[in-house]
């Protein structure tokens, strides 16, 4: 079919044991998509006859968006399932979940769920493909991607480039899946935030630690804000917003010990004046916040094409 | 007239006690203007600048004034038990230059404004220097964390929730974790306060006689256990104040011995008194924590000799007339402790268990460099806060003669040796006794 090299897993569930050739090869195949999105005519027929469900078991408006967009736009029938996580027993739902797609006959499950290790507990029990669409704090390996394919067309590579994660990385499974992806791809990756929000053993992830954002955005490339939570920043984790924007809040000062062309990234929806500085966040010359969403339909368009393909030939070579 | 040049004294045939240094000799020390420009056996050999104003300190000890880090001001909120003002004036006439006040006013120092004000009264005042600890959380609630980052940037020498335990323990654990984000200190008032609940004096035959509820031991060696293994788990600076039991000790011992960055301190009520100092239900001797056996008192001496206990402090809590003549469970905790500080502390020096010079140390210098103030020393350079003071001269401690607003001295009526005849805070006397 094609000289590319390919995705050759079933799922898609995390960043971590990923190989670069698989994440270039997925990273390729998005930067088409990213070319064809930006043409008048945006859709194919790639999937089509296939049935995409986008089960969400949190809230989110621009994560399920995109995966929307990216299995219309490949022509495959898109269900969004939107499902109330509480006042049920979790674990026993969930199977059932499971039992029901897999009595509908679903090509690719893009799955969101609250609880770390969700998703892949629902790929062992569905017959689909499945892809993370964020669980818990563990992994959301498309946002790492749509981050790299956005890295990669502002700067023409990642190896080398030195990234700073700032912010909630405790909470975080952006952070979380960004460090696996940039460390496999050879970055050199920082992570700036107060000790109350960084997880216990955070340097094992193989990143340098920084308490102060001055200093930890010295010379970066890149600089990722992170979402903090409203309801994290009133005492619990940190003491307010006013102390929090002060010493790990993003402002043009802060930005001056950057390197001169160092880009801004944000995984959204932000906070304006809590992790990041509203002017800053709306500067084009330095934010790529809008380019991270449109790159973000080309990424889930590829990681969709590539697992739909996996799922035929497995089915295939059964036949 | 020479101009600019500022004012100098010198302070001549002295006893020089430096411990920060070790020195304990007879000499001379100058100042100039706010600072100490020499000081040692060889200082002013050659004789007295002529523009020098001339202190004859007769033989007597001249060290660094007194660094007091645990007194309450209360100021602002309960303005009729002490003012930042009769505060200053009851530090210099116990020699104390620099002191730390506690974050329990009314409101409670936990925001940059509060800080501010503190130390722009005590810098109008002019007597003591104030350095003020904030809240480690907001409005003592326990629960959420101070903004402990802008506090420390307005002048927060370090974090506590004073008087309070700070009692839970994922909170304590983010505080600390917070506070090392800064490199900031934490410090705690040990009581498991389940334990420490409607008490009034320690555990024990005596209560038990007295008919009083009491405060067990264990309520500290409890929260200093939990505490410790948050600090080893943080990796946080951790100080406890004012231990007062054996057992409390020997966890804080063995955290030491582990090399865990924690200190402590205690107070003299704790190695001069014990729970019979309560005898007839006297109030004055109602403290917190509480007064305890005789064993712990020791324990707390022996700590202060050895050096586990690194700082003594005054824990200087005034309360006045009514919050005292109360029946013993209902008056408020508390004892002032400004004026009584050096005297004694050092009857751990004349008993023959420190020597003058570590006496001073646990009083100067180890406060000084725990909460990094520039204090404490006689060093060339650093700011010309001294006491002149005779270790041996006798007097009765009365409570109506102190200079505090609150006379609720729980060492009211003993006789104490150590008497403070000058007090200079940057080279300008400040306090002065009578001669001999």
């Amino acid at each position: 079919m094609t000289d590319m090299p390919r995705y050759p897993h079933r799922h898609l569930l995390g960043i971590q044991g990923l190989h670069p050739p698989e994440i270039n090869a997925l990273l390729d195949l998005s930067e088409r998509y990213a070319e064809q999105n930006q043409g008048a005519d945006k859709k194919d027929s790639t999937l089509r006859g296939r049935t995409v469900i986008n089960l969400f078991f949190e809230n989110s408006t621009r994560t399920r968006t995109s995966f929307e967009l990216a299995g219309k736009r490949l022509g495959a029938d898109v269900i969004n399932m939107q499902v109330a996580t509480s006042s049920v027993a979790k674990g026993e739902t969930l199977i059932d979940t499971a039992m029901t797609l897999n009595a509908m006959h679903v090509d690719v499950l893009a799955v969101r769920h609250p609880d770390s290790g969700a998703v892949q507990l629902l790929s062992e029990k569905t017959n689909c493909a499945v892809i993370n669409g964020g669980d818990g704090r563990h992994e959301h390996p498309t946002q790492a991607l749509l981050d790299a394919l956005t890295i990669r067309r502002r700067k023409g590579r990642l190896e080398g480039l030195t990234v700073a994660i700032c912010g909630d990385v405790l909470h975080s499974r952006v952070a979380r899946s960004n460090i696996h992806l940039l460390n496999t791809m050879g970055a050199r990756v920082r992570v700036v935030a107060p000790r109350t929000l960084l997880p216990s053993g955070v340097e094992t992830l193989g990143v340098d630690v920084y308490h102060d954002i001055t200093e930890g955005v010295r010379g970066c490339d890149i600089i990722m804000m992170l979402r903090l939570q409203q309801e994290r920043m009133q005492g619990s984790y940190v003491p307010s917003v006013r102390e929090f924007f002060r010493f790990f809040g993003l402002d043009y000062a802060k930005l001056a010990n950057a390197a001169p062309d160092a880009l801004i990234m944000h995984p959204g929806p932000m906070n304006r004046g809590v992790e990041i500085d509203s002017d800053l966040a709306d500067d084009f010359e330095r934010s790529v916040i809008r380019e991270q969403v449109e790159m973000g339909v080309a990424v889930r368009m590829a990681c969709l094409e590539a697992l739909a393909a996996n799922a035929e030939s497995s089915a295939g070579g059964a036949a | 007239m020479t101009g600019a040049r500022p004012y100098r004294t010198a302070y001549v045939n002295a006893r020089l006690l430096d411990p920060a240094s070790g020195l304990d000799a007879r000499g001379s020390l100058l100042t100039e203007g706010e600072t100490i420009v020499g000081r040692g056996p060889d200082t002013l050999a050659d004789g007295i600048p002529d523009d020098a104003a001339v202190v004859d300190c007769d033989g007597l000890c001249l060290g660094p004034g007194l660094v007091d880090m645990r007194v309450h001001l209360r100021e602002p909120g309960a303005e009729h038990k002490e003012t930042l003002q009769t505060g200053g004036a009851a530090a210099v006439a116990g020699g104390v230059t620099s002191m730390v006040c506690l974050p329990d006013t009314d409101p409670v120092i936990d925001d940059a404004a509060a800080v501010e004000f503190i130390a722009r009264r005590a810098r109008q005042i002019g007597l003591t220097k104030v350095y003020p600890y904030a809240a480690a959380t907001r409005g003592f609630d326990g629960q959420h964390l101070a903004e402990m980052g802008l506090l420390a940037e307005a002048g927060a020498c370090a974090f506590t929730d004073g008087a309070r335990t700070i009692a839970d323990a994922q909170v304590m654990r983010r505080a600390l974790t917070y506070a090392s984000t800064f490199g900031l200190l934490i410090v705690q008032h040990a009581e498991e306060p389940s334990l420490a609940a409607n008490g009034a004096m320690t555990s024990g035959a005596l209560a038990t006689r007295l008919g009083l509820p009491g405060i067990p031991r264990e309520a500290e060696a409890i929260m200093l256990d939990r505490d410790v293994r948050l600090a080893e788990m943080t990796g946080a600076r951790y100080h406890a104040a004012h231990v007062s039991t054996a057992s409390g000790l020997a966890v804080l011992r063995k955290a030491r011995e582990r090399g865990l960055p924690v200190t402590c301190d205690t107070a003299p009520p704790y190695f001069a008194l014990n729970e019979l100092a309560v005898g007839d239900y006297r109030t004055f001797a109602k403290l917190s924590p509480p007064l305890r056996a005789e064993e712990d008192r020791l324990a707390i001496a022996e700590g202060v000799r050895d050096g586990s206990i690194d700082v003594v402090a005054s824990d200087h809590s005034p309360q006045d007339q009514d919050s005292k003549r109360q029946p013993f469970a209902e008056a408020a905790f508390g004892g002032a402790g400004l004026e009584t500080l050096l005297p004694v502390t050092l009857q751990l020096y004349h008993q023959g268990a420190l020597d003058l010079l570590t006496c001073l140390e646990r009083l100067t210098v180890a406060p000084a460099r725990l909460l990094d103030l520039p204090a404490g020393t006689l060093e060339p350079g650093t700011p010309a806060d001294l006491v002149l003071f005779d270790p041996d001269a006798g007097w009765r401690v009365e409570a109506d003669d102190l200079h505090s607003k609150s006379k609720n001295s729980p060492f009211d009526g003993m006789p104490v040796q150590g008497r403070v005849f000058r007090t200079v805070v940057d080279g300008r006397p400040v306090f002065t006794g009578e001669a001999r």
